[in-house]
Order: structure tokens, then C-alpha cells, then sequence
């Protein structure tokens, strides 16, 4: 590939991210009022994209090989405990990552 | 103003800055062995600002050219974005020059603080925003820069490290769900995902899980509204 060819390779991938990110935005504009639908999705909308984020971040995860997916469901119950009893978000979210660092550098190298 | 803004904005993005150092000198450092110079891994953590469509990037940019099939990739990688847009259309109304940085910056962590942080009544939501984005852009950036210049020198064991995202949005997920009175959209996003990554695989069901939302939304609108409490 050219350096040209790099830069197009490149300003296409900016330009469709810029897309998605402001497509919404050209969509609907400030001066007309939004659909009631989009609105309702609007509002919606981030329960279930915080979900697919979820399982969007473990998606490598098998469970029929490797290690089962065990670390990280030991993990994330970890995660969700320490969140449960101190609601501390760095809290929780350090102590899941420490857990995990633990499992995987100590008890599941081998697998 | 800005400086009380910032004070409020700086601990919610500390997990990110974890994550995205991790994340980012991996992905200076995959730029850095597969032959490219730290230029690649700075410039672009800078103008394209999403993790997994810079990986992608790489083995676009060792492949022969082909400019229809990025785009349409980039299009399927990135296309979850437009929720982010359609959910933070109401938030981002009325913001000024700061609005068009907020939707360019709106990767999934910025999003997800920007959405859920409660930000306090004294403090501008624009410029607290507008730091978060900030903040999340420059570790990215400074991340994939120092991983491209000095990747292949660093040697500590860091394997199990990129948890830390996921366990960010398991604690937002979870803050979510203890918010609202019912969980019919969160159990829709959380079922559709898992039950698309079990039928199209690890690559291809992001688009499947997009469509399967929608539809979900739309044919249980009746009984989710009625329900209320949407936060």
C-alpha cells in the first residue's frame, strides 16, 4: 500500500466512525421536535446498550474450552459483590480487575 | 467553572485511564511490530478515537487496498454509535461549540460515564462532559503514542489487565439496573447480546444484536412505558 493509499485507508475509517457518531445529531436537529418513538428509544435505549456492552466485552469468552470462562465469572461475581456491599464504583471495579489478574497470572496459567 | 467541572469529571474517568493505558500500548505496540512508525498509532488514536476499529485498522493497512470494504467495515464496527447518538440527543441539546467534541469523542466509555455519572447540581454538565471526553481522548492518545515508541522495551507481566473495562460496564450495567423499577430493556440488550454471540459468533453479532434490540423495543413499547420509571 501507497503512503496515498495509508491516508484514504485512514480518512475512512474517520469518516465512517464520524457517521455513526453524528448521524443521530444531523437526523434530528435542534429546531424540528424529535419523533416521540426516537424519544422513547432515547430513554430506552441505555439499559439495554449497557447489556450488550457487557457481553460485548466478553465476547472471546468459551465456555465449552479453555478455562471456561470460569475467571471471569468469578470476576465479575466479585465485581458485582464488593458494588453491592460498598457502592464504591472504583472500588468494585478495581477489585474485579485485581481478582481477575490474580486467577489468570496464578490459578488458570496453565489451562 | 471549568476548574470545579474538572474536579468532578477526573474521578469517574480513573478506571478509563487504567484501561485505556493498557489498551492503548497494546495497540502501539501491535502497530510497532507489525512494522509501523509510533506516527500511525498517535495519529490515529487521535482522529478515529475506537479501540477496536484501530486494531481492525491495522490489518486493513497490510492488506491490499481496498477503500469500499473498509468503509462498510468501519460502517458494521462502529454502527452501535447511532444509539449513543438517539440516547444523548436530549443531553446534548442547547450545548454549544462543546457539543460537536462531545459526539466526535463518544466512544463506548465516554458514552457510558457521560450517561450514567451523576453530576452535581453546582457543577456545568457541558464542561463536565466535555472533560470526561477529554480526559478518556488524551489517555488513549498518550497510551497508543508510548506504545508505538517504546512497546517492544517493556516487559512486565500485565496479562488480565483489560478486565478493567469490563468490569466498569458490569458496575454500570449493575448501577443502571438498581435505578430502575423495572428491567424489561436491560434484560432485552443483556439476553439479545448473549443469545446473538451464541448463534453468529464472536465477529458478526453486533449488527444481529442491534436489530434484535430494536425490535425488542419496539414490539414491548406498550408494557415499558406503562411500566415507567425509565431513567
Amino acid at each position: 500500500m501507497t503512503l496515498t493509499q495509508q491516508i484514504i485507508t485512514i480518512g475512512l475509517c474517520v469518516l465512517g466512525t464520524m457517521a455513526t457518531r453524528f448521524l443521530p445529531f444531523l437526523v434530528f436537529s435542534d429546531k424540528k421536535p424529535t419523533p416521540k418513538f426516537i424519544l422513547y428509544l432515547g430513554k430506552a435505549l441505555p439499559s439495554a446498550i449497557f447489556g450488550m456492552l457487557v457481553i460485548y466485552c466478553l465476547k472471546n469468552v468459551t465456555i465449552t474450552g479453555g478455562s471456561h470462562g470460569l475467571p471471569e465469572l468469578i470476576a465479575i461475581s466479585v465485581t458485582v459483590g464488593l458494588h453491592l456491599w460498598r457502592r464504591q464504583m472504583l472500588l468494585s471495579i478495581a477489585g474485579g480487575t485485581v481478582c481477575y489478574m490474580l486467577l489468570l497470572q496464578l490459578g488458570f496459567s496453565g489451562l | 467553572m471549568r476548574r470545579k467541572a474538572f474536579q468532578a469529571a477526573f474521578p469517574h474517568t480513573i478506571p478509563i485511564f487504567a484501561g485505556f493505558w493498557f489498551l492503548g500500548l497494546a495497540y502501539g505496540i501491535y502497530m510497532n511490530v507489525s512494522g509501523f512508525s509510533f506516527w500511525y498509532p498517535m495519529v490515529m488514536s487521535l482522529i478515529i478515537f475506537g479501540g477496536s476499529l484501530e486494531f481492525v485498522a491495522v490489518s486493513m493497512l497490510l492488506a491490499p487496498f481496498a477503500p469500499a470494504q473498509t468503509l462498510a467495515m468501519t460502517l458494521i464496527i462502529q454502527a452501535r454509535h447511532i444509539f449513543y447518538g438517539i440516547s444523548m440527543l436530549d443531553r446534548f441539546r442547547g450545548l454549544d461549540w462543546k457539543k460537536y467534541y462531545l459526539i466526535f469523542g463518544m466512544c463506548d466509555e465516554t458514552f457510558s460515564i457521560n450517561y450514567t455519572a451523576r453530576i452535581p447540581e453546582d457543577v456545568d454538565k457541558g464542561w463536565f462532559m466535555l472533560f470526561v471526553t477529554l480526559l478518556n481522548h488524551f489517555y488513549w492518545f498518550s497510551g497508543a503514542t508510548i506504545g508505538g515508541l517504546v512497546g517492544s522495551l517493556l516487559h512486565f507481566d500485565t496479562s488480565g489487565l483489560d478486565f478493567v473495562m469490563t468490569a466498569m460496564f458490569v458496575v454500570i450495567f449493575l448501577e443502571q439496573w438498581l435505578k430502575e423499577k423495572k428491567h424489561y430493556t436491560a434484560i432485552i440488550g443483556l439476553a439479545g447480546a448473549l443469545l446473538c454471540r451464541l448463534a453468529f459468533g464472536p465477529d458478526d453479532f453486533m449488527i444481529p444484536t442491534m436489530v434484535c434490540i430494536l425490535a425488542g423495543l419496539t414490539l414491548f413499547r406498550k408494557p415499558i412505558e406503562r411500566a415507567g420509571g425509565l431513567v
